[in-house]
C-alpha cells in the first residue's frame, strides 16, 4: 500500500509529462481528463456552433431546452442513444460495425501528445508531430469503410470524395508542418525537433512565435495548414464528404443513432486536434501572449488574472441574461438554471483566482483558448462560404497550396541557412 | 437567334453518350426525397465517376389535375386553384388567369384595380426571387443567405396579409378587378418596404457576387446559349441571361406596364452567375416599378361591370404573362357556359425543365444542383 502511495507520490514534482516518466498511474489520470474534457469541450461546441451560427443567421438558435438551449445537445444526445439503430439490410455488417469506431479512434489517440502545458500532456515523444499526422489521417481509412459498407450510392461517393480530398491536402499540410519544424531547429546546438512540447519550448527560448518567425514565410505556412485543415477534416467550404445538398449526407447517409453520434463525435474532436496542432506549431501552444515582451512579475500576475477573468465574465452573461427572462413563472426553473450555471460558472472563476491553481491552469487557458479561436473561425467560415466544387478543391490543394507550400519550405530553409551562414558565423 | 425554325438536332438528346447499362457507369436516383430537388423532383443521374453523361428527369409526384378541375368549376371558382401551381408567385398566377378570362369577356379592370394589380405582382416578383436566392445559395452551400431573404420576404407577405388575409395563396385578383380595396396604410407599408428593401438588395450581393467560391461554383456552369433557349422555348431570367431581351411587360405589354418605366437586366453567356446576376437586377427593377405605381396611385372604381354569372361567348384565347420564372400563359376554351370547355397552362417552370438534361451534361454533380437551382423550378407548376 506504501509503496502504492509513493509510485503515485513519486511523480508530483517531476517536469515531464506522466507518460514520458514512465508513471502509470497520472497517465491514465491524465487520459480520463482529457476524455472528459474532450467530451465536454464536443457538447459545449455543439450548443455554440448552433447558437453561434444562428445569430450569425439572424435567428435564436436553440432556445427551448433548457434556459437558452443550454441543455439541448444532452437531450439530443439522449435521443440519438435511444434511437432505433438500422443498418442496412445490403451492408456488409462488420465492417458498417467497425467504420465509427475506427473513426472516433483515431480522432481520440491523436490527443496522447497534445501539450496543454509543459507537463500537461499524457505523453510526450519524440516524433510527437508525426505521431499527430499519422494517427489523424487513419480516420479516413474508416469514412471509406463506412461509405463501402453502406452499399449505397451516396455514402459511396462521399467516401470517394473525403478519401480523395483528405489524402491530396495531407500532402500541403505536411509541407506546412516541415516548414514549421525546421523553424526548431534554428537554435544554438542546431537540434530540430519533432516533439509537440519540444516545438513549443523551441518557440518560447526563440523569443517568436513561428507565425511571426521569417516574417511572412511563417504566416504563410500557418495559412497553408488552415485552409488545410478545414480541408482534412471535412468541414465548410470543403465538406463535400457530407454535402448535404448534393450527397444528401455523404458516408454516413446511411448511419443512424448511436452509430451516426460517433461520426459526429470524431468529427468535432478530430477539429479540435487540428487547430491543436496548428496552435502548437505556429501559436506559441500553451505560452500566453507576449511571454517576452512582457515579462515582468507585474505583468505575469495580470496574464495569470486571465482564466478567472474570463469565467466571471461568462458568469456574469448568465446572470444578466437571467435577469432578462422573461418574469412568467413557466420561465421560473430557467431563470434559476441560468443563474446556477452562472453561479457554477463564477465559482469556478474564483477558484482560478487562487495563485497556486492559476499557475497550474494558465497554460491549459491559453491553449484552449487558442483552440476556441480557431472553432470559432471554423463556424464563421460555415456560416459565409458556399461550397467548393470537388475538382476545384482537387485544383486548390495541387495547384495552390502544394506549390506555395514547397515553395515556403525552400525558403524557409534558404532564409535559415543564410542566417546561420551570415548573421550568426 | 431569331430563326424560329432552329433545330434540336445538334443537341443529340435521344441518343446518350454511351449504352444505356455500361459497367464504368454508376446511375444514381436524385430525388424526390432529396434535400436540394426543390420539392419532389425525381432525376435519375448517369454518371462517370463525378461527371454527368446525361439525365432524366421523372415529374408528377405533385400532380393535382389542375387544368381538368378548370373544366368543372365556374370561371370565378377556378381562379383560387391557380394560385396552387406556382405557390410561391401565386399573385402572378392569379393576375395572368384574371387577365385572361377578362379578355374572353372583352372587359378590362378599371385604372387603380391595375396599378394595384401591378404593386402587388411585382412584390410578389421580389419575394419569388428572394425564395429562389436563398434556396439556391443554400444549394451551393452558403447557408446564410437564405435566412436573410426568408426575414425580408416576410415584410411582403405581412403586406398580403393585410390586404387580403392571405400570405402564401393569396387570391388576391377577381376577374374584373378587385375585391377589396386597400387598406388604411396599405401606401406607406409598401412605401416602407420599399426603404427597407433597397439596401437589402446590396446586403445579398456582398455575401454572394464577389464572393470567389460563390463566383467559382457559378460561372461556366450550366451554360446554355440563346439559340437553345428560344428552341427549348425556355424563357424567363433564363432566357434573358443568354442574352435575349424578351420579357412580356416589354414586348406584349399587359396590365399597364407601359405606363412605367424599367429596363431588363439581360446577362450575356448564359452561365449560372450571369442568371443570379439577372435576377438580382430584375428585383432592383421591380422595387423600380412598384415605386412608380405607388407614387401615382389612382383614385376611383376597383372593379369593372362583370356580369354575376359569367357565360363567355363561345371562343378562345391565349394570354401570357411574364411570371417571375417566365412566360406564363393561359389558354382557355368556352363553349358559352359558365364552365370553361378547356383550360391549358404554359407554366414556365415545366418548360425551364426541359433545358436541365442540355445544360448539365458534362458537368458534376454538384452542378446539377447549381443548375436545378438556377432554373427556378417550382414542383407544384411542373407537375400542375
Amino acid at each position: 500500500m506504501g509503496q502504492i502511495i509513493q509510485y503515485i507520490q513519486s511523480y508530483r514534482h517531476s517536469d515531464l509529462t506522466p507518460g514520458a516518466a514512465g508513471n502509470m498511474f497520472w497517465a491514465l489520470v491524465y487520459i480520463m481528463l482529457v476524455f472528459v474534457g474532450l467530451s465536454v469541450a464536443v457538447i459545449a461546441m455543439n450548443w455554440l456552433e448552433r447558437k453561434i451560427l444562428a445569430h450569425m443567421q439572424v435567428r435564436l438558435g436553440p432556445m427551448r431546452v433548457g434556459p437558452h438551449g443550454l441543455l439541448q445537445p444532452i437531450a439530443d444526445a439522449i435521443k440519438l442513444l435511444l434511437k432505433e439503430d438500422i443498418m442496412p439490410a445490403e451492408a456488409d455488417g462488420l465492417i458498417f460495425w467497425v467504420a465509427p469506431f475506427v473513426v472516433v479512434l483515431a480522432a481520440f489517440t491523436v490527443f496522447v501528445v497534445v501539450p496543454f502545458g509543459p507537463t500537461h500532456a499524457i505523453t510526450d515523444m519524440n516524433i510527437g508531430i508525426l505521431f499527430m499526422l499519422g494517427v489523424s489521417s487513419l480516420s479516413v481509412l474508416g469514412i471509406v469503410m463506412a461509405g463501402w459498407a453502406s452499399n449505397s450510392h451516396y455514402p459511396l461517393i462521399g467516401a470517394l470524395r473525403s478519401s480523395a480530398q483528405m489524402v491530396s491536402y495531407e500532402v500541403a499540410m505536411g509541407l506546412a508542418v516541415v516548414s514549421a519544424i525546421l523553424m526548431t531547429s534554428l537554435n544554438a546546438e542546431g537540434t530540430g525537433t519533432l516533439s509537440m512540447i519540444g516545438i513549443v519550448q523551441a518557440q518560447q527560448a526563440q523569443h517568436e512565435w513561428f507565425i511571426f518567425k521569417f516574417f511572412p514565410l511563417g504566416l504563410v505556412a500557418f495559412f497553408i495548414f488552415a485552409v488545410a485543415m478545414v480541408a482534412e477534416t471535412n468541414r465548410a467550404p470543403f465538406d463535400l464528404a457530407e454535402a448535404e445538398s448534393e450527397l444528401t449526407a455523404g458516408f454516413h447517409t446511411e448511419y443512424s443513432g448511436f452509430r451516426w453520434s460517433l461520426f459526429f463525435l470524431a468529427e468535432y474532436s478530430a477539429m479540435i486536434a487540428v487547430s491543436s496542432i496548428a496552435v502548437t506549431l505556429w501559436l506559441g501552444g500553451w505560452l500566453r501572449p507576449f511571454p517576452n515582451l512582457l515579462r515582468n512579475a507585474t505583468w505575469d500576475l495580470v496574464f495569470s488574472l486571465f482564466p478567472g477573468i474570463t469565467f466571471l465574465f461568462f458568469a456574469a452573461i448568465c446572470f444578466y441574461n437571467a435577469a432578462r427572462m422573461p418574469k412568467h413563472p413557466l420561465f421560473r426553473i430557467q431563470t434559476v438554471g441560468l443563474a446556477g450555471f452562472g453561479m457554477v460558472l463564477g465559482l469556478i472563476g474564483l477558484i482560478l483566482f487562487i495563485p497556486v491553481v492559476s499557475i497550474r491552469v494558465q497554460d491549459i487557458f491559453w491553449f484552449a483558448a487558442k483552440v476556441a479561436g480557431f472553432m470559432y473561425m471554423y463556424i464563421w467560415y460555415r456560416g459565409t462560404f458556399p461550397r467548393y466544387r470537388f475538382d476545384q478543391l482537387m485544383q486548390m490543394g495541387w495547384k495552390v497550396l502544394l506549390p506555395m507550400g514547397l515553395g515556403v519550405l525552400i525558403l524557409t530553409a534558404s532564409v535559415a541557412l543564410l542566417q546561420e551562414k551570415l548573421w550568426h558565423p | 437567334m431569331t430563326d424560329q425554325n432552329s433545330s434540336l438536332s445538334h443537341l443529340d438528346l435521344e441518343t446518350p453518350e454511351k449504352p444505356f447499362l455500361d459497367a464504368n457507369e454508376l446511375v444514381i436516383n436524385m430525388g424526390p426525397q432529396h434535400p436540394a430537388t426543390h420539392g419532389v423532383l425525381r432525376v435519375i443521374l448517369r454518371l462517370d465517376g463525378e461527371k454527368v453523361l446525361g439525365l432524366e428527369c421523372v415529374i408528377g409526384y405533385l400532380h393535382r389535375g389542375v387544368e381538368k378541375i378548370g373544366e368543372h368549376r365556374t370561371y370565378t371558382m377556378f381562379n383560387p386553384y391557380v394560385d396552387r401551381m406556382d405557390y410561391v408567385a401565386a399573385v402572378s398566377n392569379g393576375l395572368g388567369y384574371c387577365e385572361t378570362v377578362e379578355k374572353l369577356l372583352n372587359v378590362e379592370a378599371p385604372p387603380r384595380a391595375q396599378h394595384v394589380r401591378v404593386i402587388l405582382t411585382e412584390l410578389n416578383r421580389i419575394a419569388s426571387h428572394q425564395l429562389w436566392l436563398g434556396t439556391h445559395a443554400l444549394d451551393i452551400g452558403a447557408i446564410t443567405p437564405l435566412f436573410y431573404t426568408f426575414r425580408d420576404r416576410e415584410e411582403i407577405l405581412k403586406i398580403y396579409e393585410k390586404y387580403c388575409g392571405a400570405r402564401l395563396t393569396t387570391h388576391a385578383f377577381r376577374i374584373g378587378g378587385l375585391q377589396y380595396e386597400t387598406y388604411a396604410g396599405f401606401e406607406k407599408d409598401v412605401k416602407n418596404f420599399l426603404d427597407f428593401f433597397g439596401p437589402k438588395i446590396d446586403e445579398y450581393e456582398e455575401l454572394l457576387t464577389t464572393n470567389r467560391i460563390w463566383v467559382e461554383r457559378t460561372k461556366n456552369v450550366g451554360n446554355i446559349s440563346a439559340q437553345d433557349c428560344i428552341a427549348l422555348g425556355v424563357t424567363g431570367p433564363v432566357l434573358r441571361a443568354s442574352g435575349v431581351k424578351w420579357d412580356l411587360r416589354k414586348a406584349q405589354p399587359y396590365a399597364n406596364y407601359k405606363n412605367f418605366d424599367f429596363d431588363i437586366p439581360i446577362g450575356q453567356n448564359g452561365d449560372t452567375y450571369d442568371r443570379y446576376l439577372v435576377r438580382m437586377g430584375e428585383m432592383r427593377q421591380s422595387v423600380r416599378i412598384v415605386q412608380q405605381a405607388i407614387n401615382a396611385l389612382p383614385e376611383g372604381p376597383i372593379m369593372a361591370k362583370v356580369p354575376k354569372v359569367m357565360k363567355p361567348a363561345v371562343g378562345e384565347v391565349y394570354h401570357s404573362i411574364e411570371a417571375p420564372k417566365g412566360e406564363l400563359g393561359y389558354f382557355i376554351v368556352s363553349d358559352g357556359s359558365t364552365q370553361p370547355y378547356r383550360v391549358r397552362v404554359r407554366p414556365p417552370s415545366f418548360v425551364n425543365l426541359q433545358a436541365l438534361d442540355v445544360m448539365c451534361r458534362g458537368q458534376l454533380v454538384a452542378d446539377v444542383i447549381a443548375v436545378i437551382g438556377t432554373l427556378d423550378i417550382v414542383l407544384g407548376e411542373v407537375d400542375r
